[in-house]
């Protein structure tokens, strides 16, 4: 079977592309998939956990870091998690299934940068739901506002990079939205664990934490933590998610199918 | 509302366009794996055609108009549409070339206008979207869901969608599969005025009234191959299987006053009345060669072939393999 993809893909006018993104981001709050899961939940955890005594306790009697601290890039991370293999990849299966891809083919604007507006609109999602976590964490249940910026910039930029690369190959390899539905959640699980979502990274086995070194959203843990603390991002977590990023974005080129 | 003048407004009979071709195929062939979709195809469609591509499911007549519209490439052959090469000059053809697909749904939770204006930003000269609406009477609707229309609107949608570009060229595929039967009247009007404003269209269908009653010219595929080519009228004529005249005799006469005609090829007593058949102008003959023997037809019934009838005998299979299918 031959696919539509275009050989060049000319760039369409800016007229298109402000219509594709606006249109786009119609969709994020009529369908609000992303928005509840990828921002509502995390920020309502913030809360809850912000108003808990216990999250505002040091996690041992020798450091000033408290429960709240080290629950911040894990709720970041849930953010990424969420936008990133649900709410990203989904609508795009969907797209290709209902053939609109290949409507979109027959036009002057190639379904490539359908796909482009709806990265945008999901970056745009994440760093909203990321600066309310760290900026509500800041201002009201007392975490420390991000030491070491750079570091903090670059983690945050190369966890969003590996986890939206993980969610384009989700929608490159799934043949239905049920599969990217249980493709996302299959990977969305133990990644949250090992981000240490139920048990802290501190309190996992020492194999565990090393397994977790190697995953995205465990180097991205780790990464944005020292950074919020002052130092530089371990040199190991940022080439974990980078490698994530560029192994499963190069994938997702190769195997996506347009129709 | 609607008048039907263009169901019977006079057309030319032609095989081939007169005037600058909108269109140019030449053998055009593709295949999927093994599977021959398009074998040997060439047709040309003049500028301000309704052009009909008809064949039963399977016959390759997507795949044929996929290769016009650049979605699919051909395996071999020429493909031109206004002089361009869908392949080689995809991006300019699409600004030219509007397209309606058999199958596919728009995203459910966009409304009409949105989906209309998305799809506008993408042409250098749109159509305005609410005239556009207007025409095609989904003005009341402009601020409906697509998920939330009947079939007949969302088709009216992928219409709107494959014209909103301003095309000069329209291919819709499978146009009215799934309206009832006004919509349908209403949806060949609709084609018909299009057409009038001077876009060339390229219908595939499977609905031989549609394509009698709309396209100046047709082409029956079937296997891949063109079976027939030219107008409705010339197809039932020549493959129809000719025409059926029968009438009452106000008196007896000699079979041979109208066996001897060239046009009658049968004649049959079927109690009082008298069938008659044959092709070309049965009726005009068979009346003038009794006129002249002093015999007056009494309630004359003429049953002329259509297309439906040369589709039928065109594309049936043969019967020695449907026979051997039986005995197996």
């Amino acid at each position: 079977m031959s696919t539509a993809v275009p050989v060049r893909v000319p760039r369409p006018s800016t007229r298109s592309l402000r219509r594709l993104v606006a249109t786009e981001t119609k969709l994020a709050y009529r369908v609000p998939v992303g928005l509840v899961l990828g921002v509502v939940v995390p920020v309502l955890l913030l809360v809850v956990f912000g108003l808990s005594p216990g999250f505002k306790k040091p996690v041992n009697p020798h450091t000033a870091i408290t429960f709240m601290d080290d629950y911040v890039p894990v709720l970041m991370a849930l953010t990424l998690a969420l936008i990133g293999l649900v709410s990203l990849p989904i609508p795009m299966v969907m797209n290709r299934e209902r053939k609109y891809l290949r409507r979109l083919s027959a036009t002057p604007v190639a379904p490539v940068w359908l796909l482009g507006a709806q990265v945008a609109v999901n970056l745009v999602m994440a760093v909203l739901a990321m600066g309310t976590i760290v900026g509500g964490g800041v201002l009201f249940f007392g975490i420390k506002a991000p030491g070491n910026a750079g570091g903090f910039a670059l983690a945050v930029i190369l966890a969003t990079a590996s986890l939206f690369a993980l969610g384009l190959f989700i929608a490159a390899v799934s043949a239905s939205p049920p599969v990217a539905g249980v493709l996302g959640t299959v990977l969305l699980y133990p990644l949250l664990y090992f981000a240490g979502l139920w048990v802290p990274r501190q309190n996992m086995a020492p194999a565990l934490r090393h397994i977790g070194d190697f995953t995205p959203l465990g180097s991205a843990v780790q990464a944005i933590l020292s950074s919020l603390q002052g130092a530089f991002p371990a040199t190991h977590a940022l080439i974990v998610m980078g490698a994530w990023a560029l192994a499963f974005s190069a994938a997702a080129v190769r195997l996506f199918r347009w129709e | 509302m609607l008048n039907n003048d263009f169901l019977t407004r006079e057309r030319p009979m032609r095989s081939s366009p007169a005037g600058a071709l909108a269109v140019d195929v030449a053998h055009l062939h593709k295949a999927y794996g093994s599977t021959v979709a398009v074998d040997d195809v060439s047709f040309s469609v003049g500028a301000g055609e309704i052009f009909g591509v008809i064949g039963p499911n399977g016959a390759g007549k997507t795949t044929a108009v996929e290769c016009l519209s650049g979605l699919r490439a051909p395996d071999g052959g020429t493909v031109r549409v206004l002089g361009l090469d869908p392949q080689g000059d995809r991006s300019a053809l699409h600004q030219v070339v509007g397209a309606q697909l058999q199958e596919g749904s728009l995203p459910v939770r966009l409304r009409i206008f949105e989906l209309v204006e998305l799809f506008a930003s993408f042409y250098p000269h749109p159509a305005k979207t609410d005239e556009l609406l207007e025409v095609l009477g989904l003005g009341p609707k402009r601020r409906a869901y697509y998920g939330r229309l009947s079939g007949g609107q969302k088709q009216r949608v992928a219409i709107a969608l494959a014209l909103v570009g301003s095309p000069k060229v329209a291919i819709l595929d499978e146009l009215t599969t799934g309206l009832d039967p006004q919509a349908r009247r209403d949806t060949w009007q609709l084609v018909a005025n299009i057409r009038d404003r001077g876009v060339t269209i390229v219908l595939v269908t499977h609905f031989m009234d549609e394509a009698e009653q709309l396209c100046d010219r047709v082409m029956l595929v079937d296997h891949g191959q063109v079976l027939a080519l030219g107008t409705p009228a010339m197809l039932a004529e020549r493959h129809g299987g000719g025409s059926r005249l029968s009438f009452c005799p106000s008196r007896p006469f000699e079979d041979p006053t109208l066996t001897a005609l060239p046009e009658v090829s049968e004649l049959r007593h079927e109690g009082a009345r008298v069938v008659v058949k044959g092709t070309g102008d049965l009726l005009g003959v068979v009346v003038h060669a009794l006129d002249r023997a002093g015999v007056e037809p009494h309630n004359a019934e003429l049953t002329t072939a259509s297309l439906e009838d040369a589709f039928l005998r065109l594309t049936s299979r043969p019967k020695t393999t449907q026979a051997e299918e039986v005995s197996r």
